[in-house]
């Protein structure tokens, strides 16, 4: 750039911009809205070709109808009728279906409660008791990493440990506190509650403690000088400037034990039904429609949930 | 408040020391298990300490294909990290300025974080069966199928990596100071000038996390995976296949062979970051500041 414009540029940015651009080739001539574009077209393209056209598939095909070995695309309310097979008949009992939503939201209420818990207070421990930032990083650092490890390993990770001949029993037989070793241990509800809450516990963390940190810390000092006990400070202050974070925390954990089947599958011994389960065992037999009339009605329920729990928070305010 | 540690401080420690011990001793345990002695068996205490199930692992005797699902999730692993790197800075770029269909695109990327995977992943099969019989019918009878690991298993995968990258990438705007740009574009920068040597150089150690997560989200996926893989099986879903069926330790020396290769991108990544950031520190430039 020459003197000339080095002084034109003082007074006005813009001009000096414009003038270069009039220099330079075609694509620097782009419009500022059309780089937006190009920036953020490339994602745009992969969430429209691998999420949302994929999802209109779903709830295409969950009106489709089929046979044993295939999908023919005539219009069927078969997907959803075979779901729902016996739920009236069956009344006041619960059909399978039923039974299935039960498990898969007593499940998900266990696993969101006790991730609540200890997320709630781990990150309590970081935000506020925690005062070095070098310490913060390094022991945020410590509960992220397994994180990017694999979860089917963190989850055989217990068979070990709570297997029938695993270190939990033989030491309790040991011990004498117990005759026989422990069966519910292992493939079990609890099995599968702890390994869910072992593996997403760091859903919770993140965005509570994220919150917390914002939290202006002369509140809490203001707080405890107009005479509040801890207790008040924590029920009145802290929590509920907290809140978006456990909103966020809660929607992440609860819609990831909604439509698990892995860990339900490996810790449970597949012997736990659930709604994630269904959809597999349906593609599994190839009932295709059957299995995108099970993820249209999990994909409701997941909305509804969200869309309660949003009511709460603005989640696009937050991030 | 008070000066010195409250009683709170000790209660919550111990909380917080159980918590990382929940988290990382079932782990250490099958790391251990995996170096059972040959007549070792699922569980402690161990029988013997060998290397006989890693060396069994790699001789390709085992149940797996170990080599050839190892490579395949290697060769989507890095794929899948350079593309949600390149993408999720470039939308990053583009969220710094308001623009049309950015409210859609933010909202998508948290409903393809949110919506449970197994819907993602049979949606994508759907879509890939379908253009399937199109071809079939329409163009070539003997298609096999598009279903593969670098076309569906690509894009199940970056509907996982994709939506990281992009709040990693509102985290980091959110602590930049534009007016480094602005002194930039005055010092006569063009846009891509300005890009390339200023911010890239500070954003560079969040960008070197948002990489992180695209490797590691990728390399143990499963959910996404299991309809949308195609014929072939990444390492995580041939792990997942073991766990119904093995009787012995392979299982563990499996899972420690995956978390070596997690561990050793985590220290990479860790460690670049780090020297970077030290880097930026001693430059003395106020260039970095505000960021961690």
């Amino acid at each position: 750039m020459d003197t000339s414009e080095d002084i034109l540029h003082q007074a006005s940015p813009d001009l000096v911009r414009g003038s270069e651009t009039a220099r330079r080739s075609k694509a620097a001539r782009l419009s500022p809205s059309f780089i937006s574009w190009l920036q953020a077209g490339p994602m745009m393209l992969v969430f429209l070709a691998f999420f949302l056209i994929p999802l209109v598939f779903v709830v295409i095909v969950s009106f489709w109808d089929y046979n044993e070995y295939q999908l023919l695309p005539a219009f069927s309310g078969r997907g959803y009728t075979d779901t729902f097979e016996g739920c009236i008949a069956q009344l006041p009992d619960l059909c399978t279906i039923g039974k299935t939503y039960l498990m898969t939201l007593k499940l998900c209420f266990m696993v969101w409660a006790i991730t609540l818990f200890i997320g709630f207070w781990v990150a309590y421990f970081l935000a506020f008791h925690v005062k070095s930032k070098t310490w913060q990083m390094g022991l945020s650092l410590l509960c992220t990493i397994p994180f990017w490890t694999s979860n089917v390993i963190r989850m055989i990770a217990w068979i070990p440990l709570l297997g029938r001949n695993g270190l939990v029993n033989s030491g309790l037989v040991k011990t004498g506190l117990i005759n026989h070793p422990l069966e519910w241990l292992l493939f079990s509800e609890f099995s599968v509650v702890l390994a869910l809450v072992h593996l997403f516990t760091f859903f919770m963390v993140v965005p509570i403690f994220n919150s917390m940190v914002r939290i202006d810390k002369s509140l809490i000092e203001a707080a405890y000088d107009a005479g509040a006990t801890g207790f008040q400070t924590l029920v009145n202050v802290i929590i509920p400037l907290a809140k978006p974070g456990i909103v966020i925390g809660s929607i992440f954990v609860i819609t990831i034990v909604m439509g698990d089947f892995i860990t339900i599958g490996v810790m449970g011994g597949q012997q736990i039904a659930a709604a994630g389960k269904i959809i597999e065992t349906r593609v599994n037999a190839l009932q295709f429609p059957a299995a995108a009339a099970n993820a249209v009605i999990l994909l409701a329920i997941t909305f509804l949930i969200i869309t309660m729990m949003s009511r709460i928070v603005d989640i696009k305010k937050e991030l | 408040m008070k000066e010195g540690r409250p009683r709170s401080f000790y209660v919550l420690a111990i909380f917080f020391a159980a918590y990382v011990l929940f988290l990382y001793g079932p782990m250490i345990a099958i790391y251990v298990l995996s170096f059972q002695g040959p007549q070792g068996g699922l569980t402690f205490p161990m029988n013997g300490v060998s290397t006989f199930w890693i060396a069994k692992l790699f001789q390709g005797t085992g149940i797996v294909d170990l080599g050839a699902a190892f490579r395949r999730s290697l060769l989507l692993g890095v794929i899948v990290m350079i593309v949600t790197v390149v993408l999720s800075v470039a939308a990053g770029m583009a969220f710094r300025r308001k623009f049309k269909a950015q409210s859609i695109l933010f909202y998508s990327a948290i409903a393809s974080l949110i919506v449970p995977s197994i819907i993602t992943s049979l949606g994508i099969s759907l879509e890939f069966r379908i253009i399937d019989d199109l071809i079939k019918a329409h163009w070539n009878e003997n298609f096999e199928t598009s279903m593969g690991l670098l076309t569906s298993g690509l894009g199940a995968h970056l509907t996982w990596t994709l939506p990281f990258g992009l709040l990693i990438m509102f985290a980091i705007f959110n602590r930049f100071d534009p007016r480094l740009e602005e002194a930039a574009r005055d010092l006569g920068a063009t846009p891509w000038q300005t890009f390339r040597h200023v911010v890239l150089p500070i954003i560079l150690p969040s960008v070197i996390g948002i990489g992180l997560f695209g490797f590691t989200l990728s390399w143990d996926e499963l959910a996404r995976s299991s309809q949308a893989i195609g014929a072939v099986n990444t390492l995580p879903l041939d792990l997942q296949g073991l766990t119904t069926t093995v009787t012995n330790p392979d299982i563990y020396a499996l899972g420690t062979v995956i978390s070596a290769v997690s561990f050793t991108v985590i220290t990479l990544a860790l460690g670049t970051i780090h020297v970077l950031n030290k880097r930026q520190a001693a430059k003395g430039s106020d260039a970095g500041k505000g960021l961690v």
